[in-house]
């Protein structure tokens, strides 16, 4: 009798728990792959293709499914890499080969050699370039990733890459060297006007 | 309102080095013949130049206007001409060059015309409560007014009100904390009542409770003259809720977050703005700088500027913004073994690496260089994690962590230890036994922080519109879709109905509809 209460009441148990993890499963599914997910928010999104794949998300997939190797991504650097191996628990590796992280640059139209064909507008995959048909075109440079899928397309090669100028804006501080020099300056003797105090 | 000031934590007792530069008024600087005057002079964005090459400007003509709220305009501050308007060297730590207006002034220094907003000094009390707290701030903006304690951030976007805490308290801070620096401490001795005025009039605007004018007790006189000039202001009209404290000279008594503890025994947690605990602060200087613009309508265009260390006449000077610094150290007259130029105070200034670059807005003090005053740094050792630096840190920090993080290049970890609530003191680095330049580590390490934190608003504003894109061509295929299944239909409408009229042969009618369908 004992044995078949205690049958009746794991059975009811059981039954219960599986009612319960169906609902779950019904009810607070996930969309999507969240390992796809939080990959792709380490990398840097200019949907460049250099890893070889058509876009930042479908990399993110790929490494997800255990496809790709995870230094592939050029634009986001061996930082990039150090996260994505944080996250994944793997080894820190440097950089695939030709894969050089380039400095930041931005697209720049010379603007009286382009005919206004449009091929530039429909390559670039955040919409940095405004420009009509026939119309000169022109890049939103705080827009522009940089990502350089404007250049193949026209047929006038008149898109340049501008290096990002370092000005006193946007100027950050050096890694210390061991023994801060200082820089030499000379001071001109007393130039001009009598003190007065 | 407390009775004594508290004593925060942390900190350093220096050497004040005060006495050499304060003992003489504020002389007047000669103009020279081509003043240099960089768009950028306070936080925030740059004005937009709206003079042309070759424009007369008289002095106080508004030559760069402000075309965002966190802005603010810039004027000549002498009558001359427009002579260029490009890159030029500028005191920045980078040595790098900026935009820049150049004028070469005629020697006339003649006034254009000045707009004052309160018509008289002495406009009625009744007259001053009509003007709305918009038109001030617009006022201000206009007039160039920003802190002049070394921030420069916008003094008028400092006047808005925060939408839920009311403003309790408004500190006046003469602290002048730093070393050799005496700008403000001769300012508030000789010009005592205008600073008062200003304190008044941002006190009236603000509506807040009490009023307390912060100054280190290594500088009595200054306490004194302000204390004297509010007995006057109150012998014209009732003034019970301001006063003036002396703080105990403990460096960086001045910053913002030590003042207001010291003060108000308030603490701001991390990443939390003062007027988020009903207090604001005002640097003296600009306090001045707002009576002026006020009521004689003045805008700002020249500073009290300290020159001293390695010099033969030390004190304090009135200068045109736009001078050269190295023509006004020139004029306290170094002494031969200078060997470099630091702008701002010994423990936060950086060192001038041209002499062209001007004065500007911020610019409190030049100190001349030589190793008779700052002994050559020490080679630099390993860290012993002695924990002197966190006991000084005012912050309440542990730099020996940050430093350990930032050294290895690992900002995300030097953040996680709050980082970016350093202050860069140099407390830390003052104390060190390692002569490790911490704050050298700690200024590199948060730049890593800031490209980060751009690099990832750029990739989500660069995800956002990658989505959008893709949405939209999605959009227009099905619509192009739907548009020829349409007309495919209306066609096939038309030909079964031409079919029906002219044959009545139903098999007709189907083909073209099936083969044009997408
Ligand atoms: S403008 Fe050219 S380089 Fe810039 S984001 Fe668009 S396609 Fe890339
Ligand atoms: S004071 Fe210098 S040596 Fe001591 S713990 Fe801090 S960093 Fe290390
Ligand atoms: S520089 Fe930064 S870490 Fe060092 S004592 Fe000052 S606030 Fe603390």
């Amino acid at each position: 009798m004992d044995v078949l209460t205690a049958i009746a009441i794991l059975t009811l148990g059981a039954a219960l728990l599986g009612a319960a993890l169906g609902f779950a499963a019904v009810h607070f599914r996930v969309e999507g792959n969240p390992l796809t997910e939080k990959i792709a928010a380490l990398l840097p999104q200019t949907q460049c293709g250099q890893c070889g794949y058509p876009g930042c998300k479908p990399y993110a997939e790929a490494i997800a499914q255990g496809g790709a190797d995870i230094n592939l991504c050029a634009p986001g650097g061996e930082d990039g890499v150090r996260k994505i191996a944080e996250l994944l628990g793997l080894e820190i590796k440097p950089l695939a080969e030709g894969a050089a992280q380039k400095p930041p640059a931005v697209a720049r139209i010379v603007e009286d050699r382009c005919i206004g064909c449009t091929l530039c507008i429909q390559a670039c995959p955040v919409d940095a370039i405004v420009g009509a048909a026939k119309q000169m075109h022109t890049v939103i440079s705080s827009l522009c990733t940089g990502c350089e899928l404007c250049l193949p397309p026209c047929p006038e090669n008149c898109i340049e890459m501008l290096p990002v100028q370092e000005t006193t804006e946007n100027w950050a501080w050096r890694y210390p060297a061991r023994v801060p020099a200082l820089p030499p300056l000379a001071l001109s003797p007393a130039a001009s006007g009598e003190n007065s105090c | 309102m407390l009775k004594r000031p508290l004593a925060f934590r942390g900190g350093i007792r220096l050497a004040h080095h005060k006495y050499e530069s304060a003992h003489s008024p504020i002389a007047s600087a000669p103009l020279p013949e081509r003043l240099i005057l960089p768009l950028r002079q306070s936080a925030g964005r740059a004005p937009e130049p709206i003079v042309r090459e070759g424009d007369r400007v008289k002095k106080g003509d508004r030559i760069a206007a402000a075309e965002e709220w966190i802005s603010a305009s810039l004027h000549a501050p002498t009558s001359g001409t427009v002579r260029a308007i490009g890159p030029f060297p500028v005191a920045h730590p980078s040595g790098l060059s900026a935009p820049a207006i150049v004028i070469e002034a005629d020697g006339a220094d003649e006034w254009g015309e000045k707009t004052p907003l309160l018509d008289s000094p002495a406009r009625s009390a009744a007259n001053r409560a009509a003007l709305s707290p918009e038109e001030t701030q617009r006022f201000l903006q206009n007039m160039g007014v920003v802190g002049l304690g070394g921030a420069v951030f916008p003094s008028h976007v400092k006047l808005s009100r925060a939408p839920n805490t009311p403003l309790q308290t408004l500190i006046i801070n003469g602290a002048e904390c730093e070393p050799f620096i005496t700008c403000d401490d001769r300012l508030m001795r000789e010009r005592a009542d205008d600073v008062i005025s200003g304190t008044l009039f941002l006190r009236d605007l603000l509506e807040v409770k009490e009023t307390l004018i912060a100054v280190e007790n290594n500088k009595p006189e200054a306490a004194d003259a302000l204390r004297a000039a509010l007995a006057r202001a109150d012998a014209a009209r009732e003034i019970r809720d301001v006063a003036v404290m002396e703080l105990p000279a403990i460096y960086p008594a001045g910053s913002i977050k030590q003042l207001i503890f010291a003060l108000t025994g308030k603490r701001a947690p991390a990443h939390v703005l003062p007027t988020a605990l009903g207090v604001q602060c005002f640097n003296a200087a600009t306090v001045y700088c707002v009576w002026r613009a006020v009521a004689h309508g003045e805008p700002v265009t020249h500073r009290v500027v300290t020159l001293t260390g390695n010099v033969e006449h030390p004190g304090n000077m009135e200068v045109p913004l736009g001078m050269p610094m190295g023509q006004l150290l020139a004029l306290a007259r170094p002494r031969p073994e200078t060997d470099a130029c630091i702008v701002g105070g010994p423990m936060m200034g950086f060192l001038l690496t041209d002499e062209r670059a001007p004065v500007v807005k911020g610019s409190n003090c030049l100190i001349a260089r030589s190793d008779a005053f700052f002994p050559p740094l020490e080679p630099e050792t390993s860290c012993i994690r002695c924990t002197s630096c966190a006991q000084v840190c005012p912050q309440g920090l542990q730099p020996y962590e940050l430093y350990w993080w930032s050294r290895a290049k690992n900002s995300e970890k030097a953040a996680r230890y709050q980082l970016m609530e350093c202050i860069e003191c140099g407390c830390c680095a003052y104390v060190c036994p390692a002569h490790i330049p911490l704050v050298q580590y700690f200024r590199f390490a948060k730049g890593e922080v800031r490209a980060a934190e751009k690099a990832q608003d750029m990739a989500a504003r660069a995800k956002e519109r990658f989505e959008f894109r893709q949405l939209r061509a999605e959009r227009e295929k099905a619509e192009r879709a739907e548009k020829l299944a349409r007309a495919a239909a209306l066609q096939a409408e038309k030909l079964a109905l031409a079919a029906v009229t002219d044959t009545d042969s139903p098999a007709n009618a189907q083909t073209p509809t099936t083969e044009n369908a997408p």
